[in-house]
């Protein structure tokens, strides 16, 4: 089991987001957790990487047999979970390269290697860049500053080519995208996927999931996961909305 | 968040460690008889009594500048001893004969005085309290006519140069630091480049304030002719004490036609604790003099030290296309309150000044920058680019700018420009989930921020620069 998810609570400020999830994910596994807008997506993948602006108030998680809640945002980061943002942050006067090379090191610093070389790490960062069609120049480009919509989600793709994570949560990583943006981006996805790692698409819409094919959809309503099921879900939702869902929970 | 950075900007010092040597230190107090006796321990011509005399004369008419934004508490000038030696045998000449305290000292700050342990590129002028306590590498240099002494060696040997050039370009009258330094001051170095010599090394100078209660009021003078080239470095440490003390400088620079001169600073004072006991007061008055056409001056600073800070490294561009360039980091944290920046004052035709200063500050400091930009009647064509940006690492710290142009000549060209900004908790957080911790966090936006200064300082001393930022701002680093 790669993660383990029970009856997780959740709270920022006063206000309770999260109302009780559930969820098992097992490696080779991709699950598409979808909802309407306010349902507590992005909470829930805030939560899952350990956003401190987020209170977990009940429940329990497991990740790779850990007590996932215990660990800071970092090891969770070491342990292999990464979250492609919503909103990608910038960070002026880092530049990407400076950036990746202290997020890799520390990586390898965790698991007891030495700090890659700068020439073993540059020739990374070019094989890893041509999985998501990078341009060279944003590498050198301070993080996120300045790039377009489409380029910073695509950045985020390639940050996750190069920590090889476990379990990858990608945060409406289609939004804000044009057709061909979404292409490069789910053919990214999809080119990382293996029989090891396990990804969690969260989506508002059917459009990203033909390109990135879940075999398990969740609908996230008010907090609690009120429906799950395989593919036929997400076209059911595509075609209905989700007043059905609405109509059904409230 | 606050609890996150508060832990990460905790500070440690780690040069505050006191040197057990017997000192000979004079009585507290300042007056006639004490400017006439620490020119008398020097050995000084009479010229130079005098014009110190002129000086003190002076300071007794002044007050106090109080125009700084800081909050200045009332100093007590005659509670201060105005002169501190460590007892060593006079001018101490070959490794030998300097004693071995201090070269463990200053090997403890990384400033090894053994001239094979030292990096080869750089010669030393250590300065501790009151008096230069070894000069690395001086015949070296000689054999190619460049002069690199102590002071009180400098006024023995090169009479004629001293008088010609001290106080050419700060005059005592400049303000009442510069008339108090030039009453008492007691040591530094003085650098003097040959026409056409492009100096091989780094030369730089290692201050070290030692003594209790004492004032450290050095001077350093720097001279480059008709094409020379010269890197001068400067470092200060102080060891931890509960008592400010006080540091009032003057470095003159004066260049000749062509000359180019590059000083660079990285001032790391005792910043006093965490709750703002202690701490060094840098109160210093730092021109060059580009008299020369063509003549090029750069200052570069990193400064993450001293309690309060209130310091301006100028260029007065007097000769045709002479070119003024100041690079300032300044870091200020928990109590520390620093008012720094430049004066950029163009004279001469087609005379060119760039100012970049990047302020941090963290904790409850207070971090300023200040400018003047002048560009006088008959400076035709003047260029000035300003770029003044501050960082803000917590919610009880202030930034403030107060820039100043003075403009009399409309074919002048000045921009300003200027950013604030704040290390925000998603940054962090974006940081901490690619598996980046956040002092390594802040230590990479800090370093980020302020590269543009530090890769302006020779490499050796921004590979240091880059720590000390870390090392300022987080506590479980160094």
């Amino acid at each position: 089991m790669l993660l383990e998810i029970k009856d997780l609570h959740a709270s920022i400020g006063d206000k309770e987001i999260l109302k009780g999830i559930n969820l098992t994910i097992k490696p080779g596994e991709v699950h598409a957790i979808m909802g309407p807008n306010g349902a507590g997506k992005s909470t829930l993948s805030s939560v899952l990487a350990g956003n401190p602006a987020f209170t977990v108030t009940k429940g329990e998680a497991l990740f790779n047999g850990k007590d996932l809640l215990k660990m800071s945002p970092e090891e969770r980061s070491w342990e292999g979970m990464f979250l492609g943002f919503q909103y990608p942050v910038e960070i002026p006067g880092v530049s990407m390269v400076n950036f990746m090379r202290a997020a890799v090191n520390e990586h390898r610093k965790y698991k007891g290697e030495e700090p890659m070389s700068a020439s073993d790490f540059l020739k990374l960062m070019r094989e890893k860049r041509a999985v998501v069609e990078l341009d060279n120049k944003l590498a050198n480009r301070s993080v996120n500053e300045g790039f377009s919509g489409g380029e910073k989600k695509r950045n985020e793709i390639f940050q996750m080519a190069m920590l090889e994570p476990k379990l990858s949560i990608l945060d409406e990583t289609d939004s804000g995208l044009d057709i061909d943006a979404l292409r490069v981006v789910s053919e990214g996805v999809n080119k990382l996927k293996s029989q090891d790692n396990a990804t969690i698409v969260i989506t508002h819409y059917q459009r990203l999931l033909d390109y990135i094919r879940p075999e398990f959809i969740h609908v996230l309503y008010k907090g609690r996961i009120v429906k799950s099921g395989g593919p036929e879900l997400a076209l059911e939702l595509e075609e209905r909305g989700y007043d059905w869902i609405r109509e059904e929970n409230d | 968040m606050d609890n996150i950075l508060d832990e990460v900007t905790g500070n440690e010092y780690k040069y505050g460690f006191v040197t057990d040597i017997e000192t000979e230190i004079i009585p507290k107090g300042l007056n006639e008889d004490v400017v006439r006796l620490i020119s008398a321990k020097k050995g000084e011509p009479e010229w130079l009594l005098e014009y110190r005399l002129k000086a003190f004369e002076y300071w007794k008419t002044l007050k106090v500048p109080t125009w700084a934004h800081l909050a200045l508490p009332e100093i007590d000038f005659q509670d201060i001893s105005y002169y501190a030696a460590p007892k060593t045998k006079e001018g101490p000449k070959s490794m030998d004969e300097v004693d071995p305290e201090l070269v463990k000292t200053f090997n403890k700050l990384g400033i090894p005085l053994e001239e094979q342990m030292m990096l080869s590129g750089m010669a030393v002028d250590a300065v501790m309290d009151s008096v230069s306590v070894k000069t690395t590498f001086k015949e070296k240099l000689a054999e190619l006519g460049i002069i690199f002494c102590s002071f009180s060696e400098a006024v023995k040997d090169y009479p004629d140069l001293i008088k010609k050039y001290l106080g050419s370009v700060v005059n005592y009258r400049d303000n009442f630091y510069a008339a108090l330094n030039t009453a008492v001051f007691s040591d530094g170095s003085f650098v003097y480049i040959p026409k056409g010599v492009r100096c091989p090394m780094e030369l730089s100078t290692y201050f070290r304030i030692n003594a209790a209660n004492t004032g450290q009021f050095e001077r350093t003078l720097i001279v480059a002719d008709d094409d020379s080239y010269v890197s001068y470095l400067e470092g200060c440490t102080a060891p931890m004490r509960d008592e400010n003390q006080l540091h009032a400088a003057i470095v003159e620079i004066y260049l000749h036609d062509r000359a180019e001169v590059k000083y660079s600073t990285v001032q790391n004072w005792y910043p006093g604790d965490k709750n703002g006991v202690g701490g060094i007061y840098n109160f210093v008055t730092k021109r060059a003099l580009c008299k020369g056409d063509f003549s090029k001056v750069s200052w570069t600073q990193v400064e993450t030290g001293s309690a309060i800070t209130w310091k301006y490294p100028s260029c007065v561009l007097v000769g045709d296309n002479s070119v003024g360039e100041f690079y300032s980091v300044a870091v200020t944290n928990n109590y520390q309150q620093a008012d720094t920046g430049t004066k950029m004052i163009h004279v001469g035709k087609n005379t060119k000044s760039t100012i970049v200063s990047k302020g941090i500050s963290a904790g409850k400091s207070h971090n300023s920058y200040r400018g003047l930009v002048k560009v006088s009647q008959n400076a035709e064509n003047a260029r000035n680019f300003t770029q003044c940006d501050s960082l803000l690492l917590s919610d009880e710290c202030g930034a403030h700018t107060f820039p100043l142009m003075d403009i009399a000549n409309n074919t002048a060209i000045v921009e300003h420009e200027a950013t604030t900004s704040k290390i925000s908790e998603t940054q962090i957080f974006y940081c901490n989930q690619r598996g980046i911790p956040t002092e390594e966090a802040v230590g990479l936006i800090v370093n980020g921020y302020a590269k543009e200064v530090v890769n302006k300082l020779p490499m050796e001393f921004a590979v240091e620069a880059q720590k000390l930022l870390q090392i300022t701002l987080e506590g479980s680093v160094g």
